[in-house]
């Protein structure tokens, strides 16, 4: 890593970064630190931006992973044009997104960025990124709001939340046919906005709610409310921890209401702490089974010694959105965002097309299920 | 409010078990307080410690829900112990490291409550890196059971299965309801026992009268303050047990949401007052309930803290409102 940036110093780091950018556009020998593989684009490397250490740094990995395989493989497929990857661990903690995205922008062999992986800390470092003009693609940040900001760099490359509550309501209302159903969040801005479209899609059929708080331990209270409402189906709006404590004392309190959450819940943490009482929920995600691609799946399976997880296909496609921008020579940054403002074409999980805010076109929502301890594929759902 | 009628006996138990966990929690907040006029804020990671050896009992043993009753009370006990030495242990550990030097040198109260603070992070920290910690070791493999997703929840598996034993209110009590509310009030029992009938306990009450007095009639002030944590430490891990029956599962930051908790049971029983301890849980375990039944869940610590002001306002000592040092001389 070429500069380390204390949070401290934020500024300084920018106005640093923004002379480097500067002075050296366009000059590529200056750039060429390293002294890699020369060949017909050189010292160009792609960031991977997310949490790879702390609490959440399971899902980060397999982002991660998603992107260094794709990048691995084209770079044994193309000799004459190595891409190196970047990382940029954020732990996901928003605080450290500043000075990371400073990093990365100073950084001038990195011309686009898979990540950040999370909403939180994609609102700090957003800004940073859309104003040096270097190209990012999240492959798991869902929050709708992170499209509304005007930044040209930003592009999704999955469903947004917006599209995972219809889905959610969708399948309550067609698949489980719930004549009654409880909606429970946990009052962030991710579960409360899910919560919020569920119940508006659903209408009469919801039959009570109630809020919880995240890192609460005791739900008794929220599950006396859901017995005496004797609803058919549960939907929570948050995370897995929570999720995890809330069906397994719902089970407890002898509920047997289908329990429905949404991506933020697809994790082994879920089930490690639910136990048992995990089985037959219901898992939505905009992210494709990646047992759906076999040969991702397969070259996945065999890298890394373990299946593709969430959103690792998402991460796959990311990367190789750009990779395949700089293959057509699009070797800096801002030749890379126009190729990927423009982009159409086929990935594993999606035929990809990004619209003006940058989002992705084409969306797909899965539903998955609990069974026997895994969390496995259900069914696509339908939305219209 | 007619949903708060319609489930009063439900909102009362599972307030009254979570009240229980709070109150002999907040034992070690008062007989600390009691002794030294120290908010020991490291006492939820005493807790917390506790917790992880209790869930580390049955991973060792492997102990499946479901079998023999003789097998399943001698993993409970197993894990009691467990989570009874660890806890006392850790108690132990930070009254040495944490407080000991301060207090000999009679440093200002704040200082000691900074270091207290300072050791319940660290302890969390260390807790929550524990995969690290082993892998330093070179036993980040072997000790994988224990140690992985060192961040997220870890669930207890409860040797226990959870069956209803009768029926009042539409409201199933079921046996670890009874379990956990039956044995805090025994514990609190065997506790006041303690305190007033032992020579120990008698040298507790006489340090916290007063402490100088105390060593000019030949009481070991160091010996009795290592008793009053460890005593303190003790009583949080059966909590930890306790808790762990009733929600399954700990992680290395749940103390800090509980000690708020019990800390507040223990200032509402009225700080220092060991029988105050157990009513302020009791009390806190309901209001909250009461309160997220008549309002909604995201209400409940308002609820609670709002009757924790209103109490004060009227009785600034707590309920029961006596020291440590004055109850029943």
């Amino acid at each position: 890593m070429r500069f380390s940036v204390k949070t401290g110093a934020p500024l300084l780091a920018m106005a640093l970064a923004l002379t480097a950018c500067g002075t050296s556009g366009g000059d590529d020998e200056e750039a060429s630190g390293g002294g890699g593989e020369a060949g017909t684009c050189e010292d160009v490397s792609l960031g991977y931006f997310g949490a790879l250490t702390g609490s959440a740094a399971n899902l980060g990995i397999n982002i991660r992973n998603g992107v260094e395989l794709a990048v691995d493989q084209f770079n044994e497929e193309n000799a004459d044009c190595q891409v190196g990857l970047e990382e940029y661990d954020s732990q996901g903690s928003p605080d450290q997104a500043t000075g990371l995205a400073t990093q990365a922008i100073g950084d001038e062999t990195v011309i686009g960025i898979v990540g950040p992986a999370f909403s939180g800390e994609s609102e700090t470092a957003g800004p940073i990124f859309a104003e040096e003009g270097l190209p990012t693609i999240t492959a798991s940040a869902t929050n709708p709001t992170l499209a509304e900001n005007g930044w040209d760099t930003f592009q999704r490359i999955l469903g947004n939340d917006a599209s995972q509550g219809p889905a959610a309501a969708s399948y309550i209302s067609d698949v489980l046919q719930s004549q009654s159903v409880f909606v429970v969040d946990d009052a962030s801005a991710y579960g409360k906005g899910l919560a919020d479209i569920v119940n508006e899609e659903l209408g009469d059929v919801v039959v009570g709610d109630d809020t919880i708080q995240t890192g609460q331990t005791d739900f008794s209270a929220t599950v006396t409310a859901i017995r005496s409402s004797n609803a058919e189906a549960v939907f929570f709006g948050g995370y897995y921890a929570e999720a995890g404590l809330l069906v397994q004392q719902m089970r407890a309190g002898g509920v047997e209401a289908t329990f429905v959450v949404a991506d933020g819940v697809k994790d082994p943490g879920f089930i490690e702490a639910a136990g048992d009482a995990a089985e037959g929920t219901i898992i939505t995600c905009p992210c494709l089974p990646p047992e759906e691609s076999q040969e991702f799946f397969d070259a996945y399976q065999e890298a890394y010694d373990t299946a593709p997880a969430t959103y690792s296909a998402e991460a796959y496609d990311a990367a190789n959105v750009f990779l395949e921008g700089i293959l057509e020579g699009n070797t800096d940054r801002e030749s890379l965002l126009e190729w990927v403002n423009d982009y159409e074409g086929e990935q594993t999980t999606k035929t990809v097309k990004f619209d003006e805010t940058g989002e992705v076109e084409n969306i797909s929502v899965w539903a998955y299920k609990v069974v026997n301890g895994e969390i496995v594929a259900d069914q696509e759902i339908e939305t219209d | 409010m007619s949903f708060l009628i319609d489930n009063f006996v439900e909102l009362t138990v599972t307030g009254l078990v979570l009240g229980a966990v709070y109150g002999l929690v907040a034992l070690g907040y008062t007989l600390v307080y009691g002794v030294l006029q120290l908010i020991n804020f490291a006492h939820s990671e005493v807790w917390m410690f506790g917790s992880f050896a209790a869930v580390w009992v049955t991973v060792a043993l492997g102990v499946a829900p479901g079998s023999a009753l003789p097998v399943v009370i001698g993993v409970l006990l197993l894990a009691l112990l467990a989570a009874m030495t660890v806890s006392g242990g850790v108690a132990l550990l930070l009254e040495r490291v944490a407080y000991r030097r301060l207090i000999r040198l009679d440093a200002p109260k704040l200082v000691a409550l900074i270091s207290a603070i300072g050791a319940s992070f660290a302890l969390a920290e260390i807790m929550g890196l524990r995969d690290r910690v082993a892998g330093w070791f070179g036993l980040r493999d072997t000790l994988d059971p224990y140690v992985r997703s060192a961040r997220d929840n870890t669930r207890f598996q409860n040797p226990l299965e959870t069956e209803g034993v009768f029926t009042v209110g539409g409201y199933t009590v079921s046996n670890v309801d009874i379990i956990i509310i039956v044995s805090a009030i025994l514990m609190m029992v065997a506790l006041d026992q303690f305190i007033r009938r032992t020579r120990t306990g008698r040298g507790i009450r006489a340090v916290a009268q007063d402490s100088e007095a105390a060593a000019l009639m030949g009481v070991n002030r160091n010996r009795i303050i290592r008793a009053t944590f460890l005593v303190g430490g003790i009583m949080a891990g059966a909590a930890a047990l306790l808790y762990l029956m009733r929600f399954g599962v700990t992680r290395w930051n749940a103390g800090f949401l509980l000690g708020v908790k019990a800390f507040t049971a223990a200032v509402l029983g009225g700080i220092g007052n060991v029988r105050g301890a157990l009513l302020g849980g009791f009390i806190l375990g309901l209001a909250e309930n009461y309160g997220s039944a008549l309002i909604g869940s995201e209400w409940r610590d308002v609820v609670a803290f709002l009757l924790l002001v209103v109490i004060l306002l009227f009785r600034p000592t707590g309920l029961l409102g006596e020291s440590l040092g004055r109850a029943r001389a």
